[in-house]
């Protein structure tokens, strides 16, 4: 039985392997020997000289980059403290209200980011339905709100919400009760049971929901361009350039390289810290 | 560690204003879909239901709709397939590389879209492949085969190896385990992965982006326009999208409630 179990597994595991194999590892592959490629070139058939990455440091692309480091790093821990709450709640108090929150949570993910976005920026908007509203009724206005770094941050916030949300609630879920009283019973105040029991006790969740955030929201591109309007240029913003406008593929391909790296480098990080089996429930 | 009276009060209204800021935006798209005027402005003077008449005559938006259900529905089919037996390695089996293989499948979802969509585009082009609509499934597939895989393994964590043992014993050849044990138990994941795939894939923006060549799905027609050349088609059409998602779940939603009654009543009359 256990030798034709391990047969089986590993047949099962050939399809979807395929799949990433052809559809994730080649892509990043190929970017990985455009970058390495001389400037302007459309074909790997070149003799590597490695020159855009020279050009990323002289051409000033490490603003780009901090600036898409920053406003994910800014966007993940604004994230942290408004999940928080709402999490412990939904993991420890809410009952039946759980289940209506997470429904319709998972509800906006099906729906495009861009239109989610575009809702804000009609929201938003000078005329639109805060400053409009506002005028109209008491004659007072402002220039809205859009086109800055902070409302970039906020587009972070919001599209990304539920990739904190979910995992957090996921992370409070394992921390047990017990833990939690006997801490109470031996005369814990409420800020040290959260920073000595809850917070060490639903790492993993914390975990994955921060390094999700911020590896989604350093290569995002929407926010920034629908809400900030190029108010500053993020480094997806960049790539894309370099891909379309520039006609530069060996550029695009090493600014990606460099996002890649920072970016996988946390992702293997995040899911090498957490064990599956427990958290999707295993009950053998 | 009792929880105050107004402690829960609080916290239920913090759960209400979060839906709210969730929703709020879908709210000024709604109102603006049905505003008169050429160029919106707030608070709406007259409302008319003219764009939606304008928006589904238009043979862009016809175009836009085929490509995007296309797309869809070819992603469904094979990440319901792919996902099954990936969701029984994740899993059902133990086997040697089972937890190597665990975390690769995650690897894709923590990568940003856009990138990968790039990253495909340079590889269809140094294989010789011209991006098309059909390029675009195999996009969406780095993203939701390994989601839908994900739902389905919850599904085969819950589910019980002896059912599987009982039916060897008796004779059964792996094939035959597998259509009439392991496949009717993991249905339910199977077909959630599926409305799943195709609802994420239908709203999918920033992997179409690069990935689609001369077609175009909605999410891209829409960021188009909001990008450059607003036409007061884009809150209609955006509100046509999110309605085809809203019945999906609606019908899907009713069918999982009329399957499982039904069944209840066939069990209550044996």
């Amino acid at each position: 039985m256990e030798r034709s179990d391990r047969k089986i597994g590993m047949l099962c595991a050939v399809p979807i392997t395929v799949v990433l194999l052809l559809s994730f590892a080649a892509p990043l592959l190929v970017v990985l020997l455009f970058s390495v490629m001389p400037t302007k070139v459309f074909s790997l058939a070149h003799v590597p000289d490695f020159s855009a990455y020279g050009g990323l440091l002289s051409q000033g692309y490490y603003r780009s980059l901090l600036w898409s480091l920053g406003t994910a790093l800014a966007a993940t821990i604004m994230l942290f403290v408004i999940c928080w709450p709402l999490a412990f709640a939904m993991a420890k108090v809410f009952k039946g209200f759980t289940l209506f929150i997470t429904i319709a949570v998972v509800i906006t993910l099906f729906v495009s980011e861009n239109i989610r976005l575009f809702g804000w920026v009609l929201t938003l908007m000078k005329g639109g339905l805060i400053e409009g509203h506002l005028r109209a009724w008491t004659g007072w206005s402002f220039e809205g709100a859009l086109y800055n770094v902070p409302v970039i941050v906020f587009g972070l916030v919001y599209v990304y919400f539920p990739f904190m949300l979910f995992p957090l609630v996921q992370g409070i879920s394992m921390v047990p009760d017990d833990a939690r009283q006997a801490a109470a019973d031996l005369g814990a105040t409420r800020w040290q049971i959260f920073w000595e029991v809850d917070l060490p006790l639903s790492a993993p969740g914390i975990v994955i929901g921060s390094l999700l955030t911020f590896v989604l929201g350093a290569g995002a591109l929407a926010e920034s361009k629908l809400l900030g309007g190029q108010t500053v240029i993020v480094i997806a913003d960049e790539i894309e350039t370099a891909f379309t406008y520039g006609q530069n593929w060996p550029l695009g391909s090493a600014l990606s390289m460099v996002l890649i790296l920072i970016i996988g480098s946390l992702a293997v990080f995040a899911v090498n810290r957490v064990d599956l089996d427990k958290i999707m429930g295993r009950r053998r | 560690m009792r929880i105050g009276r107004t402690t829960r009060i609080a916290l239920y209204l913090y759960g209400v204003l979060a839906i709210l800021f969730l929703y709020l935006p879908l709210l000024s798209v709604g109102f603006a879909s049905v505003s008169k005027a050429r160029y919106l402005t707030f608070p709406i003077k007259r409302y008319a239901f003219q764009w939606y008449g304008k928006a589904l005559e238009s043979h862009t938006v016809q175009d836009l709709l085929w490509t995007s259900l296309s797309i869809a529905g070819l992603v469904t089919v094979i990440s319901m397939v792919v996902g099954f037996f990936g969701a029984l390695a994740f899993a059902r089996y133990q086997w040697r590389f089972r937890g190597l293989f665990q975390k690769l499948i995650l690897l894709p979802i923590f990568f940003p879209q856009a990138v990968l969509g790039l990253a495909l585009l340079m590889w269809f082009n140094s294989v010789g492949i011209i991006p098309d609509w059909k390029t675009a499934v195999v996009a969406h597939l780095v993203w939701i085969s390994p989601i839908a895989t994900l739902v389905i393994a919850i599904r085969a964590y819950s589910f019980d190896p002896s059912l599987e043992e009982a039916a060897r014993d008796m004779g059964a050849s792996t094939w035959v385990v597998l259509k009439e044990v392991t496949g009717p138990l993991l249905m339910p994941g199977v077909v959630s992965a599926g409305l799943f795939a195709f609802l994420l894939s239908w709203g999918n923006f920033p992997l179409s982006l690069f990935t689609t060549g001369a077609d175009s799905t909605l999410p891209e027609w829409l960021y188009a326009k909001m990008v450059s050349g607003y036409s007061p088609l884009v809150p209609t059409v955006g509100v046509l999208s999110i309605a085809t998602s809203m019945v999906l779940l609606l019908l899907a939603f009713t069918i999982h409630r009329f399957v499982r009654s039904a069944r209840d009543r066939r069990a209550r009359t044996i």
